[in-house]
């Protein structure tokens, strides 16, 4: 008779979620699914409101990724009043999405996931968090914090909080960069250098012991999404879309993302408040395609900046065509780490970041308007369709977490074949599916833009429905 | 006009008959807390923040409304009246949709000013989360009724200063709310002069100017108060 797996809480990610793995009549694994359970309806009651106010609301969708709502939302503004805004403010709104790669990168390897490959996948739940890193390297516990550190100092500066900045506005920002806060920018870099540098060494001396996580942690064929430049360099605000597959090869360049629902379609499972997004000429489920640092750093054909470029190299000969393992989102993080210092550091230079002329003024001049903008986890789209005085009159929010998640339930399928045996759980095979489920970072307050609580649970389930066995661990 | 004395906080204090409670203390620096009272216009005591003790008066009187009188005993400070100010904002706060961290008036509102002065640390009741319309229609201007406490200053100096009157209340009880000329969208109101002083006299993030994101909206009253001394007293300080 087969079976369903269930791990309930899913811990160490950002928001509640619970997994599903069934097995078939032989005990096999057949499938799993990756449930988001939380629903919060952002989409819902952001109606009515004007569209000046999104990128103060939207925000508080996530603490942890605010800036990218606030982007892309005072991007969507910039669309309805059709206007090009200034450059010093496309350049600010720049220098702080590149704050938000790094704190939000080194919050994923820091504090999230390096517990795992550097204590070992196996050691105690109890154990194997920040804390057990700050027991077992005191030393890159700090360096990593004090990383991330930086990475909020940077929106701090420049938006007069760490969170939830209400900075970025349509048509512009509010404030330019202060000479003190170059300044301050300006004794941050050697350190983060430093840090990244360690993160790097100590990733890649890891790949060479952990083969087996590269082949089943998340290995398939997939698409990749990201945004580029017109020549084909990373971009991670501005910029045209690009679809590659597997073999790496460009499926669908400078797209408009203003025109996303051309060519990008939404599933709706009956199983998770979290949607389904896919390639469209392709269809579904075959338009699967994953998002964030992996993707961006597929679809891309160099970085743009010497460091992240040289280790650029390294990473792409990690695949042939693509590099299709999710493990190394881990490695595609801390290169996006080093080029957006690299970035920072040029713009300490750039004398656009301390002009006053930073707001383009307009009414409404388009009813509807999308604004993209990639965030740590992936690529961000708000989508607002107005009334002639600027009243919401629908939102449409895709994350980068809905967009991985179809690579996320393909991810927990591979694991669990691999680990499951039997009709009980196994601890290793818990360990091993969240991790895999952690490489794509998923945030799934902005996932679901949602309500409610989710912690780790896995289930095992027969055909008939049946739960068999079932886990759950820390809310 | 003839010279009376009163007691306001045990001090014995000199005022005209024709002064109101709070117009009494004000001049002797003894603060009341209010909400609707504008200086420039006439009270209408539809806060009831500035309650006071009248000493021989079961009931809490407003202070902007109270003629002061020869004799009278005044407290302004209680444990009741703190109690009854405090219920008064978490009711204010219940009633409507106040959201603070997104709103226009974040930091520079004297709704949320007054709940942190007085101590308002949590509502007591439950959220009614009324379904109220942004008017955007305005070219310059906007109003959120959600964030309207109906202390009707904006109707006040709309009607006694500029001498429009394009603002008005329609309504009872609950579903009373602020309308501009004959209940039509803000933009289509032809006796509106665009003056502003609406969105200039508004206490809350219910009035603002156009484009205004989070905590963008700062009211600048010295107008108001320049128009009315210069009306009243035929000075004109600016």
């Amino acid at each position: 008779m087969a079976k369903r797996i269930v791990i309930d809480p899913v811990t160490r990610i950002e928001g509640h979620a619970k997994i599903s793995v069934f097995l078939d009549d032989e005990g096999n694994v057949s499938d799993a699914e990756f449930h988001v359970v939380e629903f919060r309806g952002f989409e819902k009651f952001c109606e009515g409101r004007s569209y000046a106010e999104m990128p103060g609301i939207t925000p508080r969708i996530c603490g942890i990724c605010p800036v990218s709502h606030l982007l892309a939302s005072a991007k969507a503004g910039d669309a309805l009043m059709a206007v090009d805004i200034p450059v010093g403010a496309d350049k600010l709104r720049r220098l702080m999405n590149l704050g938000q790669f790094i704190q939000s990168h080194a919050l994923s390897f820091f504090h999230l996931s390096s517990p795992d490959f550097l204590l070992g996948w196996d050691t105690a739940v109890a154990k194997r968090n920040v804390f057990g890193i700050i027991s077992a390297n005191p030393e890159l516990a700090r360096a990593g914090i004090r990383l991330r550190q930086f990475g909020q100092e940077v929106i701090e500066i420049l938006g007069g909080r760490k969170i939830h900045p209400a900075w970025a506005v349509p048509g512009g920002v509010r404030t330019p960069l202060s000479e003190e806060g170059r300044q301050r920018i300006r004794q941050w870099i050697p350190e983060a250098y430093k840090t990244t540098r360690v993160a790097l060494d100590l990733f890649k001396s890891t790949l060479k012991t952990h083969g087996r996580e590269v082949q089943v942690f998340g290995n398939f064929q997939s698409l990749f999404m990201g945004l580029v430049t017109a020549d084909g360099s990373w971009e991670h605000h501005g910029g045209l879309l690009r679809f590659t597959d597997s073999s790496g090869s460009v499926i669908a360049d400078q797209l408009d993302p203003q025109n996303f629902f051309d060519y990008i379609g939404e599933s709706v499972q009956p199983s998770s408040y979290l949607k389904s997004p896919y390639y469209k000429p392709m269809g579904f489920p075959d338009g699967m395609y994953r998002v964030g640092p992996l993707a961006r750093l597929n679809v891309c054909e160099r970085m743009g900046v010497p460091q992240a470029d040289a280790e650029l190299k390294y990473f792409k000969k990690l695949g042939r065509g693509a590099v299709t393992s999710s493990f190394l989102y881990h490695y595609a993080r801390l290169i996006e780490i080093l080029a957006s210092i690299e970035f920072v550091e040029q713009y300490m230079q750039d004398p656009d970041l301390t002009t006053d002329h930073l707001r383009a003024e307009a009414g409404i001049n388009k009813l509807r308007g999308v604004g993209v903008s990639e965030a740590p986890r992936g690529t961000l789209f708000h989508d607002y369709t107005v009334d002639r005085n600027g009243l919401i009159q629908k939102v449409n929010l895709i994350v980068a977490t809905g967009q991985n998640n179809l690579a996320m339930n393909r991810t927990v399928a591979q694991i669990a074949k691999h680990y499951v045996k039997g009709e009980k759980i196994q601890e290793p095979m818990l360990n091993r599916v969240e991790a895999g489920i952690r490489c794509y970072d998923p945030c799934l307050s902005c996932s679901t833009h949602a309500l409610g609580q989710m912690p780790m649970a896995v289930a095992l389930v027969a055909p008939d429905g049946r739960v068999l066995d079932e886990v759950t661990r820390g809310c | 006009m003839a010279a009376i004395t009163l007691t306001i906080n045990d001090k014995q204090v000199s005022a005209e008959d024709s002064q109101t409670v709070l117009n009494v203390a004000q001049e002797q620096g003894i603060p009341i807390p209010t909400l609707c009272h504008l200086e420039g216009v006439y009270d209408v005591g539809a806060c009831r923040l500035c309650l006071v003790e009248v000493a021989g008066v079961n009931k809490l009187l407003p202070a902007c409304t109270t003629k002061a009188a020869e004799g009278m005993v005044v407290r302004t400070e209680s444990e009741r009246l703190r109690k009854y100010r405090r219920m008064t904002l978490e009711l204010l706060f219940a009633e409507r949709n106040h959201v603070c961290a997104i709103c226009v008036a974040n930091g520079n509102c004297e709704l949320q000013t007054m709940a942190c002065n007085q101590g308002m640390d949590h509502v007591r009741y439950d959220y009614c989360f009324p379904k109220w319309d942004m008017d955007l229609t305005h070219e310059r201007f906007g109003m959120d009724h959600n964030r309207c406490i109906l202390c009707t200053r904006c109707v006040r100096v709309c009607w006694h200063i500029e001498g429009a009157g394009t603002k008005n209340v329609a309504g009872r009880g609950a579903r009373s709310h602020i309308i501009t000329d004959m209940f039509q969208p803000w933009g289509t109101a032809e006796s509106c002069t665009s003056c502003g002083k609406c969105v200039m006299a508004c206490p809350t993030g219910a009035l603002f100017e156009r484009g205004s994101t989070t905590a963008e909206m700062q009211r600048d009253r010295t107008k108001l108060e320049f128009i009315v001394t210069a009306r009243e007293k035929k000075q004109w300080i600016a």
